[in-house]
């Protein structure tokens, strides 16, 4: 809106000459002119026409200007119509009760052209200044309100994420503000399938999304990686290169993770760049400081990522207590900070155990004062406990009971129109991996199937000698033949069993392939003898026996089984 | 100030300017509208209504300052003093005189009316 459009302009007086001066005048400078007689027009024209401007005589019948500048302030709410009063009172009274009425100027009698002119145009820049300002101002709070929901649907989508843990395990308290996510502050909880805990609490650097975007990967991939039975030092590996591989420059995550094993009475900590959390021994004692000897995640290179970890006996009762620095940098009214000297002054006058975390956190917050707690602050207190006591613990145990596969048998015969080009290792792998223990260790579980697979296809199906193998030539000759008999087999069994049993440390897996060949009652294959005196064929069963516990022939020799047991704490 | 400030020839000057062949209308519409007043003022005054005195003479007034009629305007001024104070003794001798000045400026402005 320039200040040069032509404007709708209300002129308002009783005496027709007078209101004629002004006619002629607003309309000769291009506006439009309304004309009403007295207040009670005035203010039925203003409501029907919604002109930019009104020029109000004072004095006038029905409804004198006071009354109808009033109403006209009114109808017009947020959007500024100018009052011009028109007027030759000249007493301040009178005058100030023009202001009062809402009117913005006077312009006296007689009329000036030039003056006129002047206000007109002035008060159109402001119009048009306010109607940005306005605009502007929606324009803000459109964007508040679109970033306010924005947050509420980030923090919806991080809830339901980060909550998908066992913050709410009995050996946990925790605090942290509602919008701690907005301030970088991160705090996930998990249970591994073997029942330790593993706990996370990070600091992203800066405040609002920037701080926010991070904690979402953070939390997904330590969910996804914690429930699966994955190692403290791989998920660190992984959250670390994740981090820093998508959030840019300068952007990171100061943290402190923490696996608890309660069969063993034992935490792993490792720390990057969070304060030192303390542990308080049940027995008494100075509190001793865990410090952070590793950059935060989301800084190193996975080349020069350090996964190595403190390890710390725990006796029950024994607590462990992490913070951000948001504890430490917690101001009072002063500007001074909480600091470590304080933080270790609750440690050092408190016998009692089991109120320390609300002593932290009350003295603290006494410390900001009223109105400036909590916005920072994230603390969490862990406990060693019996596993019978920790109630995730049997939740995870009922969990991993229902959810996933833990005692097992299966059986699986190749035929022979298969045995040409069928690999049954994927097929095989993909279930074993569903054993939330031994994904780790498919590598493995990949060279025991293939080695007994073939061996059970090449020397009891096939009936190929491995000795052929111990020259070039042989060797040569050894797959020529493989190829011929394999175009023509056309009869033939490999039966593949596999069973999983779960143990308190984690589970044992039998693997038994039998095949319909002979075996070694007919003599098709020589079995050599190993120093301990058990039977094995060429070298692909030595590296068998080597992963395994043990391995035995079962009937003819045409029957091997291999145990692989496990543990979940590796 | 024309010396005899019946008329200010300046203020009519610029009107004249203004309205340009709206003028000679603008000119009858206030003569109009005088003959009005004074007959409201009448009115007012034989009801004693100093209220209404006070408006009219101030609306009056307002008009005439707008023509250039100096001297009218200061006669309504008097009115217009005198409804606020609620003092219409002697009014009626202001009304007169307001009557003999509008009369005399009829014929002035008349002229201008074409």
């Amino acid at each position: 809106m320039s200040h040069d459009t032509p404007l709708t302009i209300l002129v308002a007086d009783d005496s027709e000459t007078d209101r004629h001066i002004l006619e002629t005048i607003v309309a000769r400078d291009g506006h439009r002119v309304l004309s009403a007689r007295d207040g009670r027009e005035a203010v039925e024209v203003f409501e029907q026409e919604r002109p930019d401007l009104v020029l109000l005589d004072a004095l006038m019948p029905n409804l004198d200007g006071f009354g109808a500048a009033r109403r006209i302030k009114a109808l017009a709410g947020e959007s500024l119509v100018p009052i011009i009063f028109l007027t030759s009172l000249t007493d301040t009274e009178s005058l100030v009760q023009c202001l009062d009425a809402g009117g913005d100027d006077f312009l006296s009698k007689p009329y000036n052209r030039v003056i006129l002119q002047a206000k007109i145009k002035s008060f159109n820049r402001m119009r048009a200044m306010h109607s940005t300002i306005l605009d502007q101002r929606d324009q803000i709070s459109r964007h508040h309100e679109h970033l306010l929901q924005e947050q509420t649907v980030a923090k919806q989508v991080f809830d339901n994420i980060a909550h998908s843990g066992c913050l709410d395990s009995n050996n946990v308290k925790y605090y942290l503000s509602s919008l701690a996510v907005f301030n970088g502050d991160i705090l996930v909880a998990g249970m591994r399938p073997s029942g330790s805990m593993m706990v996370l609490l990070g600091d992203f650097t800066g405040h609002g999304l920037p701080a926010a975007v991070g904690a979402i990967p953070l939390a997904s991939t330590f969910y996804g990686m914690v429930h699966k039975g994955f190692a403290m030092s791989d998920i660190l590996r992984e959250i670390n290169h994740k981090l820093k591989t998508i959030l840019p420059v300068g952007i990171f995550c100061c943290a402190t993770m923490v696996d608890i094993n309660f069969r063993r009475q034992q935490i792993r900590v490792w720390n990057g760049g969070l304060p030192p959390g303390y542990i308080r021994r049940a027995s008494g004692g100075e509190p001793e400081p865990i410090t952070s000897t590793h950059l935060p995640l989301g800084v190193l290179s996975k080349q020069v990522f350090k996964d190595d970890m403190q390890v710390y006996d725990l006796a029950w009762g024994d607590r462990l207590y992490l913070w951000s620095d948001g504890i430490h940098e917690a101001r009072n009214a002063e500007g001074e900070m909480f600091g470590e000297d304080r933080l270790r002054a609750v440690f050092e006058e408190s016998e009692e155990n089991a109120t320390l975390f609300d002593r932290i956190l009350g003295r603290v917050q006494a410390f900001a004062g009223e109105g400036r707690r909590d916005d920072d602050l994230s603390l969490v207190e862990l406990q060693m406990d019996r596993p019978e006591h920790i109630n995730a613990v049997a939740a995870e145990a009922e969990r991993h009971n229902r959810s996933t596969l833990s005692e097992w048998t299966m059986n699986f015969d190749v035929l022979p129109s298969s045995f040409r080009h069928f690999d049954p290792m994927p097929l095989l792998l993909n279930v074993l991996v569903e054993v939330p223990g031994l994904r780790q260790h498919s590598g493995d579980l990949y060279t025991l199937l293939s080695e007994l697979y073939s061996n059970a296809l090449e020397h009891g199906i096939l009936q190929l000698d491995s000795d052929l193998k111990s020259s070039a030539e042989g060797f040569t000759r050894y797959y020529e033949l493989r190829q011929e008999r394999l175009a023509h087999i056309n009869e033939g069994l490999i039966r593949i069993h596999l069973n999983h049993s779960t143990t308190d440390e984690g589970g044992i897996l039998r693997l038994r392939v039998e095949d319909s060949g002979p075996g070694f009652a007919e003599g098709a294959r020589v079995p050599a003898v190993s120093e301990d005196g058990q039977a094995y064929c060429g070298r692909g069963l030595a590296l068998v026996e080597k992963l395994c516990d043990a391995v035995r022939y079962l009937g003819d020799g045409n029957e091997v089984e291999a145990v692989f047991s496990w543990r979940s704490d590796a | 100030m024309s010396p005899d400030n019946h008329l200010n020839r300046e203020v009519l000057g610029t009107l004249q300017e203004v309205m340009e062949d709206q003028f000679p209308v603008l000119i009858n519409t206030f003569l109009t509208d005088s003959e009005e007043r004074v007959r409201h003022l009448q009115k007012a005054l034989a009801a004693r209504d100093s209220d209404t005195v006070r408006r009219q003479a101030h609306s009056f007034k307002g008009s005439c300052n707008n023509i250039g009629a100096e001297r009218l305007a200061s006669l309504c001024q008097g009115m217009e003093d005198a409804g606020r104070a609620g003092e219409l003794d002697g009014v009626e001798q202001q009304l007169v005189e307001i009557q003999q000045e509008f009369s005399k400026l009829k014929i002035t402005l008349k002229s201008f009316a074409g």
